[in-house]
């Protein structure tokens, strides 16, 4: 059924009793052509357009869970395409593009709002940084705004100004198409989509092992029993390790849990999307009034879905720092959730050395604004067999030849990204 | 009853949190440990030039979802290394130990 104000107005007068599920609930058929793992906003992506872009046959999802119950509704909705280095910068900006249009592609409102983003200079360095970082995504037709501290408190003037600020303001690098989106409704909103092209997607379904014929993945044992594939996809970044780890692979990849928060809802106070540039801090406004935001990793290894008191105190020291106002807002709740952090802070889109096994992970803590063009992407590597031209630099060998993509250079330390 | 009681609450909030039972200076927040990291990982023989030996353990890790030996230094304390076992999906500590005190710590192998 397509929602429009024609059949919402329909369903109304018929009191509202023929709404259909908005997608199938799918039983596990004996083979599939191709099956994704996991049921995030990543492998539904990549198996819409996996059935949407090419010809590949049968296309299931499963999911341990339930869809979106992972990273993707875990994250602080933040999309923008400002990155600089290989791939990362044409990427990021094709995931942007697709964002732009993806209510409509969708049939699904994702609530995309690009309210603009601005990420904050507090140093004559940090500027000049931000010119470089700007200047690259200028030259790949990408926007971006340098702007001084006095544009900058015309659009944020609730920030500390004052020359004894502890971080005074220099200046800041605007992104203005950048914004949120409703990361849930990006997961179904694609799962709804993949559904009406014909994909399965199986939840509480949990991959236990892969079952191989030589060297090659003929299909994945479930805690639904056996089903085979003629190509198998993980997207299940913050667990990419275990399932890796199951068909044998080690990963240049850690699992850091990272914590998120929201206020009580209040009026509309900030209409941007603000980042530190000081400290690791970023925060935007929930349409129901909320303040999202979020800040570094607990920094050290965890599976756990849940951090630690001493990095809630940090975060909030920082959106204090940034914001004194903040203090008065009361925390209604926060989270964590589980990061695929790669040593050197980029993505992973690539075949790995199992035969018919393909990768999508390692997202560090910048997955969500990936899912249009990571979907768009792994839907092409598992199709085709080979990297998508935005993708070619996502790959494993990257680590063991010297091409490591480190935005923030600190080196292979994981949990520093 | 009640000791029995106490002490399961006891063993609640060792491993709700991440606290450190340094050797030296007793149960401490992990605010005041800087973490280093799995402590499996061998360094291999500076006098080995194979490059993928090296990208090896450099790049890759188990990862596991499971109990992780690691190490952290109290450097808010007496700044000592140690090597912690710890449950990465619980956060739940079994053993800490001095780091130096265990004879697979890194960099041993070209020194002795």
């Amino acid at each position: 059924m397509r929602y429009s104000v024609w059949n919402l107005a329909r369903q109304a007068l018929r009191g509202h009793r023929h709404w259909q599920p908005a997608w199938r609930d799918a039983d596990p058929a004996k083979h599939y052509d191709v099956i994704i793992i996991g049921g995030g906003g990543h492998g539904l992506a990549s198996a819409y357009y996996l059935a949407r872009n090419h010809d590949v046959g049968r296309i299931a999802v499963i999911e341990k869970g339930w869809l979106g119950g992972g990273n993707t509704g875990r994250n602080t909705t933040i999309v923008r395409s400002n990155y600089m280095l290989g791939n990362n910068t044409d990427f990021y900006e094709w995931g942007m593009k697709l964002w732009e249009g993806l209510s409509q592609e969708l049939n699904f409102n994702v609530m995309l709002s690009q309210r603009g983003q601005f990420n904050l200079c507090h140093s004559d360095a940090q500027m000049d940084a931000a010119r470089r970082r700007g200047n690259i995504m200028r030259a790949h037709g990408i926007d971006a705004e340098l702007i001084d501290a006095s544009a900058v408190a015309s659009a944020l003037p609730y920030l500390d100004y004052r020359d004894s600020a502890r971080f005074p303001i220099y200046g800041a690098l605007y992104q203005g198409r950048a914004g949120t989106a409703r990361h849930d409704a990006v997961a179904w909103g694609y799962a709804r989509a993949a559904d009406q092209l014909g994909v399965d997607i199986i939840q509480n379904c949990e991959v236990t092992g892969y079952s191989f014929q030589g060297e090659r993945v003929t299909g994945v044992h479930t805690s639904r029993g056996h089903i085979g594939a003629g190509r198998v996809g993980i997207a299940v970044a913050g667990n990419t390790g275990r399932l890796a780890g199951m068909a044998g692979l080690r990963m240049p990849i850690e699992s850091h849990v990272l914590q998120a928060f929201v206020t009580e809802a209040v009026k509309p106070c900030l209409d941007h999307v603000v980042g530190f540039g000081a400290s690791h801090f970023y925060i935007s406004q929930s349409d129901k009034g909320g303040l999202v935001f979020g800040g570094d990793l607990d920094g050290y290894n965890s599976y756990a879905q849940r951090g630690n008191l001493p990095l809630v105190e940090d975060v909030i020291e920082s959106g204090v720092a940034l914001m004194p106002w903040l203090s008065r807002a009361r925390l209604l709740r926060h989270w964590g959730g589980v990061m695929d952090m790669t040593l050197d802070g980029s993505p992973i889109i690539a075949p790995t050395p199992v035969d018919g096994l393909y990768i999508n992970g390692g997202w560090c803590y910048g997955g969500f604004k990936a899912t249009p063009a990571s979907g768009w992407c792994f839907a092409h590597l598992l199709a085709e067999g080979q990297a998508h031209a935005l993708t070619e630099d996502f790959n494993l060998e990257r680590f063991a030849n010297g091409r490591v993509l480190d935005e923030k250079g600190v080196g292979p330390v994981a949990w520093a990204h | 009853m009640k000791r029995a009681l106490g002490q399961w609450l006891g063993r609640i909030k060792e491993s709700a949190v991440v606290r450190i039972r340094c050797p030296h200076c007793g149960l401490r927040s992990h605010a005041e440990f800087s973490y280093g990291g799995d402590a499996r990982r061998q360094r291999p023989a500076e006098s080995n030039a194979d490059a993928a030996v090296w990208s090896d353990h450099v790049f890759l890790r188990d990862n596991p979802r499971d109990v992780h030996e690691e190490y952290w230094q109290h450097t808010h304390g007496c700044r000592v290394w140690l090597q912690v076992t710890r449950n990465t999906a619980t956060h739940a500590i079994s053993a800490v130990s001095i780091a130096a005190d265990k004879s697979e710590s890194p960099c041993n192998e070209d020194e002795q």
